[in-house]
């Protein structure tokens, strides 16, 4: 057994912190502010691999396994978790196209994906159905050239700002096999967005509303085949709670790291506060829980990555577990920057504000609870 | 032309160094180490010239531990072709000096022929900046130090050198041995796509005795010591206050 990181991990992990450092975190508050992150960011990130993670090598991606994958989004997100969760659903979008997509479609969608001349967005959950996701409504109804979709989606992160949508609308049935992946470009007749959301975090990406009226696409939209757009979004799953869980994790251990430096400062009753024994052991909880966060989460990568059959169970876990314990450290980390932790200037509430959702989307917390008392008496 | 790049493996440019409890060095144990940041604009330099196509192969060395191998593939993962190892030291605390990763280097230079050697102006553990003059008057080459501009043309370099109260322009035959300093580029990130192919070019491996090169070190550290604490300032109420306190110390 080896816990540690290959050398190529070390430095993908340097590299995606360094430039996070670089290019994210001295704006990551003035683009919370304008509430947009400018997109001549998304080709320098691209530039160097980070636009198609996990898209295949041959096609023009950089390979990485899931496991590598969290890397990066952990590094990323010490600099901004917004930013840094912003590009996991990128990156969910251009894999789907790797995986799913006939040659046709790759060769439309993915150079401009993996380039990030095209920004994409993901649209599953809608104003009634969020972890019952398998109720979806939107229907795309059968033309002479292809699809009409007419639907809302909701709580979609880029919408409006994005390039392209992949959206899950009803084919067929009610049943999950009647659903369909489909993709909708930006400007198509038909596709309007609602208005801005005004968020507790995750504030530089733009939330809103996609309405679909009579949005006529050609049939050559249609991503992978017809009835397994559900399957494709629960194959999607697993990964997608990785990501969040190291975007949880990488934003708390920034918290942290400038708790400490801040301690070490700031002075009260005649010395620095981290000299009090009862602040200390706050410093010596928070490390273990990140690390056993790190562990847990890198552990359910792997399964993952090596196909293991409680993977999905790992993932789950490990997506409760760190998210919870990432937001915890933050909250604490606010609360040991005293007044100072709540302002802006000192970056912690934003943290803490960021992290809170990831307890929510990428399946609720809750969900993940379900799925591992599911698997729990399933194997009695 | 081949181009050849000595990196050093050095201890993070981040991290805060600490002084050995003994003085006789700086505690390296379990610390972050990286490439020499002015390595890393030599290794870019390169890597530039030869996609502006007047080089056709760069060829990194690295001399001391065998973990220098790390610092390879990350010039490797930057765009360069293959790599050096020549393992020097076994303890991470023993640095090799300038003269003898000079008469490594010029063994190798010997073997390899390449058409001009680009260097970090010094390493920022030891700031000897010796390495690259040496380097040049054991081969017997021009040398061109302080580079924040590099142009090849031909069969010779001009060379902008920060030199003090300015800069100066030079012109030097090739082969030669140029030494970066901090403007000459900003170092480019590895890309994904390169940090995994890094892995796969060639590295050869050597030791300090392949070359017939004695490594023991002829300097001695008498001792090493931290910076002075920095003393704690003073608040004035005014401006003449100011100047009368600034008079009292002799700074004005």
């Amino acid at each position: 057994m080896d816990f540690a990181l290959s050398e190529e991990q070390a430095a993908i992990f340097d590299m995606a912190r360094a430039f996070g450092e670089e290019h994210i975190a001295p704006f990551a508050r003035d683009w919370e502010s304008r509430g947009e992150i400018p997109k001549d960011l998304w080709p320098k990130l691209a530039e160097l691999g980070f636009g198609g993670l996990y898209v295949r090598e041959e096609n023009g991606g950089s390979g990485l396994t899931r496991l590598d994958a969290t890397l990066v989004f952990e590094a990323l997100s010490m600099s901004c978790a917004s930013v840094a969760s912003f590009l996991s659903i990128h990156n969910m979008c251009a894999a789907m196209i790797d995986k799913f997509g006939s040659d046709e479609v790759r060769a439309r969608f993915l150079p401009g994906a993996v380039s990030m001349e095209s920004v994409w967005s993901y649209c599953l959950t809608e104003p009634g159905s969020g972890s019952d996701a398998a109720a979806l409504k939107t229907r795309a109804a059968k033309t002479e050239a292809g699809y009409s979709l007419t639907g809302t989606k909701a709580f979609i992160s880029g919408g409006g700002y994005s390039d392209a949508y992949i959206v899950m609308a009803r084919t067929g049935d009610d049943s999950p096999r009647g659903i369909s992946a489909l993709i909708v470009e930006d400007g198509a007749e038909g596709l309007s967005f609602g208005g801005l959301e005004a968020k507790m975090g995750w504030k530089s990406q733009p939330t809103r509303q996609v309405q679909l009226d009579d949005c006529d696409i050609p049939a050559a939209n249609l991503l992978g085949n017809e009835g397994e757009g559900f399957k494709y979004a629960m194959m999607g799953l697993d990964g997608g709670r990785l990501n969040i869980s190291a975007c949880s994790l990488g934003a708390a251990q920034a918290a942290l790291d400038a708790t400490i430096a801040y301690m070490g400062e700031r002075k009260a009753f005649g010395q620095s506060i981290d000299q009090f024994q009862a602040l200390q052991f706050r410093l010596a909880d928070m490390e273990i829980e990140l690390q056993a966060a790190r562990t847990f989460l890198r552990q359910a990568a792997w399964k993952l990555d090596t196909g293991a059959p409680d993977a999905t169970k790992f993932c789950a876990m490990a997506k409760k577990f760190v998210t919870e314990a990432a937001s915890q450290v933050a909250d604490q980390c606010l609360q040991l920057h005293g007044g100072y932790g709540y302002l802006a200037d000192y970056g912690i509430e934003k943290i803490v504000r960021d992290l809170r959702v990831h307890q929510i989307l990428e399946g609720t917390n809750e969900i993940m609870r379900l799925i591992v008392v599911r698997n729990l008496l399933a194997s009695r | 032309m081949k181009i050849l790049v000595p990196v050093k493996r050095v201890i993070d440019y981040n991290v805060k160094v600490r002084v050995k409890a003994d003085g006789s060095g700086v505690d390296l144990a379990n610390v972050k180490m990286s490439m020499n940041p002015f390595d890393e604009i030599a290794v870019e330099e390169a890597i530039r010239l030869k996609e502006a196509g007047k080089a056709d192969e760069v060829v990194l060395v690295s001399i001391g531990v065998k973990q220098a191998q790390e610092t390879i593939r990350n010039g490797l993962a930057m765009g360069a072709d293959r790599g050096i190892l020549v393992t020097a030291a076994e303890d991470v605390h023993t640095d090799i000096e300038p003269l003898a990763v000079a008469k490594i280097l010029k063994a190798i230079v010997d073997e390899e022929q390449p058409g001009l050697v680009i260097m970090g102006k010094q390493a920022i553990d030891n700031d000897m900046n010796a390495t690259g003059q040496m380097l040049a008057a054991l081969l017997g080459w021009g040398q061109a130090t302080f580079a924040s501009e590099l142009a090849v043309e031909g069969d010779s370099a001009v060379v902008t050198r920060e030199v003090d109260g300015g800069l100066q322009t030079i012109k030097v035959a090739l082969p030669a041995v140029v030494t970066a300093d901090l403007r000459l580029n900003e170092p480019r990130y590895a890309s994904l796509p390169n940090i995994m192919k890094a892995k796969k070019k060639p590295v050869d491996e050597k030791t300090a005795g392949d070359y017939g090169v004695d490594v023991a070190p002829r300097l001695e550290v008498v001792k090493t010591s931290e910076p002075p604490t920095r003393q704690a300032g003073e608040m004035v109420g005014s401006v003449d206050e100011l100047v009368t306190k600034l008079k009292a110390a002799g700074a004005i």
